[in-house]
């Protein structure tokens, strides 16, 4: 008696730890992994993020080249190590051949240096927009169709010099390669006009009290400068509205996102009037936009804009399904087909032309843009101008731009 | 923690007897599990879990045999794994100073061991909840300093491309060998804790968590023995993280941040307290929900389901799966299941 007992528990175990993955692989389906933070301070980031690859699959009727597209989900917290151990299950377990994601900037830069230990999966970039995950020991298999988030500031640095006659600005920004990269861009542009930033400020990921940080920003700044994401940026703007804050503020991408205008409070009055750049812009008239825009709302749970992570998850989802079907779904070559149908991919998003450059990064049209209360209440993020076809160097020349060395929170400085 | 018992020593002589039939088929199918496990299995799920339980096991020897629970075991591993980052190779570019594995590891399990001996000797003096609290906050301190400091630690992306050793011709990050290197660590922890817990030093130990002012009074010293109770946990978690950073190729601090400090205490938990045994169980349960609860419910509510499946086990079992398999195991031979066991097969 006791021995079948126990003999049953050991088979038990043996079998729960041996068995393969429970689901049916279908031989005539193509699998994709979808890796975008479920869980942590960026949740609801991730969950559009799983939208905009959702709008993309449906526009296909989940399906190219006659096979079915079956979506394999990962999670991760924002942090590298999760971002690596979801893409791991992906690939190793679960055997996608394409994954799209990860989110967030750091992840990017980890989940590429996983990428050339497979250089038989292809990885098409989430959202996650550091500048060295494309820019720096880029990997062969790590394509870029989002833009990065030096890229996304285009114009904006020009425009609050010249147009909002701010002549110093502070920042407060997360403490990762993604603000870092978003600053950069930011000052690339500012610095180079006869602005000056006095102080920077790094806040951790999950920073709840923002009062040391509000305390420290200099009095005499014309504006502050805000990258911030998710609860993050709603913390901070709500402290700032509560502690009096008067400076006007210049958005980071995802700090004017709908992710966060879509918050309740009293931060949208500090929030009204700030201008911001990226990768899109809530009230772009065009056809293509008007027509994503329709789609993404078909899902459960949607903003009343796609947040540019939906949107950049959207183009790179579409970017896989598009090279599919032109290599015919044919990944039997380790994907090596797929990957050249990529590498020349050239095709119309709802933000207009996007094309790879030679470190697989994407050339695209960046939004200025000032968030407004359009006429339903809602906050929205207002097109002022197109920036077009800015790419990876900022239309430096790529010497020039790599002697300026990598993002950091010292680099770059103009006190 | 005072009512926890510790499993009786063996009284037969025999070295079958002594190892136990439990022991030795548990340890043939850990030994022919490689052929049975893909490669996923093999680490993901089989590394992963040996690394997590090892570590839940140097909470479990100050747990269940000292009664101090502490919620810094993980920052004690991550110690040792920045050790690994800073004085091995990296590819962070700073630091990495390329020193060999038999340098950088012992040096590394000696920092986590006296950075456990020194959480341990400002935690003894307090008892019960106030100890949680005192690890926790180490654990949390060291998390954000770890994350601001760009000087040591590099701050929130930590430290990239860690690679294991190449020792006899041989890789010890590819499946196999790194299942196996795990294995062996986790042997030796374990029979190391079995063994110690019946020593001198671990008689002592249980009896001064059952009554510390009575052993007080008796001449031990107290304080001493707890201390050392945590240097020796110390170097168990110091072992794991380097194992747990070969694993990962990286180190950042969310490696050591406040959910897997929880996570250590949620494995020896669920595993149960009464035998080194138990954060093994633990960790194999916690490593497989965690990998495949969002196949089964999907991406918006797996942590919900984690969450109940734990609930569960402490709910029906308060002493976590060992408890539970004290519920269903044959009563012939009285509590202890060894003996019960040696009954039935006679």
């Amino acid at each position: 008696m006791t021995i079948a007992r126990r003999t049953l528990l050991a088979l038990t175990m043996a079998t729960g730890l041996t068995a393969p993955s429970l689901v049916l692989a279908q031989s005539d389906s193509i699998k994709i992994g979808l890796l975008a933070t479920f869980e942590g301070a960026f949740t609801v980031l991730g969950e559009d993020a799983e939208r905009g690859a959702m709008t993309a699959l449906e526009e296909f009727g989940g399906t190219v080249a006659g096979k079915q597209i079956e979506i394999v989900k990962g999670s991760s917290d924002a942090s590298p190590d999760s971002a690596v151990r979801a893409a791991r299950k992906l690939v190793e377990q679960d055997g996608v051949k394409i994954l799209v994601g990860p989110l967030s900037g750091d992840e990017g830069i980890a989940v590429k240096d996983y990428a050339k230990t497979h250089p038989d999966v292809t990885f098409l970039n989430g959202s996650s927009a550091a500048q060295d995950t494309t820019l720096r020991e880029p990997a062969d298999n790590f394509f870029r169709f989002s833009t990065d988030g030096a890229q996304w500031m285009a114009g904006l640095g020009d425009y609050v010099y010249n147009e909002k006659g701010y002549r110093t600005v502070a920042t407060v920004a997360e403490d990762y390669s993604f603000p870092y990269t978003q600053v950069f861009g930011f000052m690339a542009e500012f610095c180079k006009a006869g602005g000056t930033v006095p102080s920077k400020s790094w806040v951790p990921i999950g920073n709840k009290d923002y009062s040391s940080v509000i305390a420290a920003i200099p009095d005499d700044v014309d504006a502050i400068y805000v990258a911030l994401g998710g609860a993050d940026a709603v913390n901070f703007l709500s402290q700032y509205s509560d502690a009096g804050g008067q400076a006007p503020l210049i958005g980071g991408s995802i700090t004017v996102d709908q992710t966060v205008l879509t918050a309740k409070g009293r931060m949208r009055d500090v929030l009204i009037g700030t201008p911001a750049a990226g990768p899109t812009a809530d009230t772009n008239d065009a056809e293509a936009w008007k027509t994503f825009t329709a789609e993404y709302k078909k899902q459960d749970g949607a903003f009343p804009s796609p947040s540019l992570f939906a949107h950049a998850y959207y183009i790179n989802m579409k970017a896989a399904i598009l090279a599919l079907e032109e290599v015919g779904g044919d990944l039997s070559d380790d994907g090596a087909k797929f990957r050249a149908a990529l590498a020349g991919l050239e095709f119309d998003t709802p933000t207009g032309k996007v094309s790879l450059d030679d470190n697989r990064n994407a050339v695209a049209d960046m939004y200025l843009t000032e968030v407004t209360e359009a006429d339903d209440g809602t906050l929205v993020n207002k097109m002022i101008q197109v920036t077009p076809q800015v790419n990876q160097t900022l239309g430096i020349k790529a010497d020039e731009f790599m002697a300026l060395g990598a993002v950091s929170r010292e680099n770059p400085s103009c006190p | 923690m005072s009512e926890l018992s510790v499993p009786r020593a063996a009284r037969a002589p025999g070295w079958f007897d002594r190892i136990g039939i439990g022991h030795l088929l548990l340890g043939a199918l850990l030994l022919v599990y490689p052929a049975m496990a893909n490669d996923f299995f093999l680490t993901q799920i089989g590394g992963y879990s040996l690394v997590l339980g090892m570590i839940a096991l140097s909470l479990m020897l100050l747990a269940g045999y000292g009664g101090m629970v502490s919620l810094a075991q993980i920052t004690v591993a991550g110690a040792a794994g920045y050790v690994v980052a800073i004085f091995g190779e990296n590819n962070s570019g700073i630091y990495g100073f390329g020193w060999p594995w038999w340098v950088y590891g012992p040096l590394a399990i000696l920092i986590a061991s006296l950075m456990s001996a020194l959480i341990g000797w400002v935690a003894v003096r307090t008892e019960g909840i106030y100890t949680i609290m005192i690890t926790l906050a180490v654990a949390t301190a060291c998390f954000y300093f770890a994350q601001q400091n760009y000087a040591l630690f590099n701050g929130f992306p930590g430290y990239n491309g860690l690679r294991a050793p190449e020792v006899f011709g041989v890789y010890w990050r590819d499946p196999v060998p790194f299942y196996y290197l795990c294995l062996f660590c986790a042997v030796l922890a374990y029979a190391a804790v079995l063994y110690g817990a019946r020593s001198t030093f671990g008689m002592t130990l249980q009896a001064i968590r059952d009554n510390p002012r009575r052993m007080r009074s008796i001449g031990f010293d107290v304080t001493a023995h707890k201390v050392f109770a945590w240097w020796l946990a110390g170097l168990i978690a110091g072992a794991a993280g380097i194992l747990l950073v070969w694993f990962n190729g990286r180190i950042s601090p969310g490696t050591i941040a406040v959910g897997p400090s929880i996570n250590i205490l949620v494995i020896a938990i669920i595993g149960g307290m009464r035998h080194p045994i138990g954060p093994f169980l633990g960790a194999v349960i916690v490593t497989l929900m965690q990998t495949f609860a969002i196949d089964i419910i999907g991406a918006e509510r797996f942590n919900t389901l984690i969450g109940m499946v734990f609930l569960i086990i402490v709910f029906i079992s308060p002493d976590g799966i060992l408890g539970l398999w004290e519920r269903v195991k044959p009563k012939a031979g009285g509590e202890d299941w060894r003996a019960s066991f040696r009954t039935s097969v006679k």
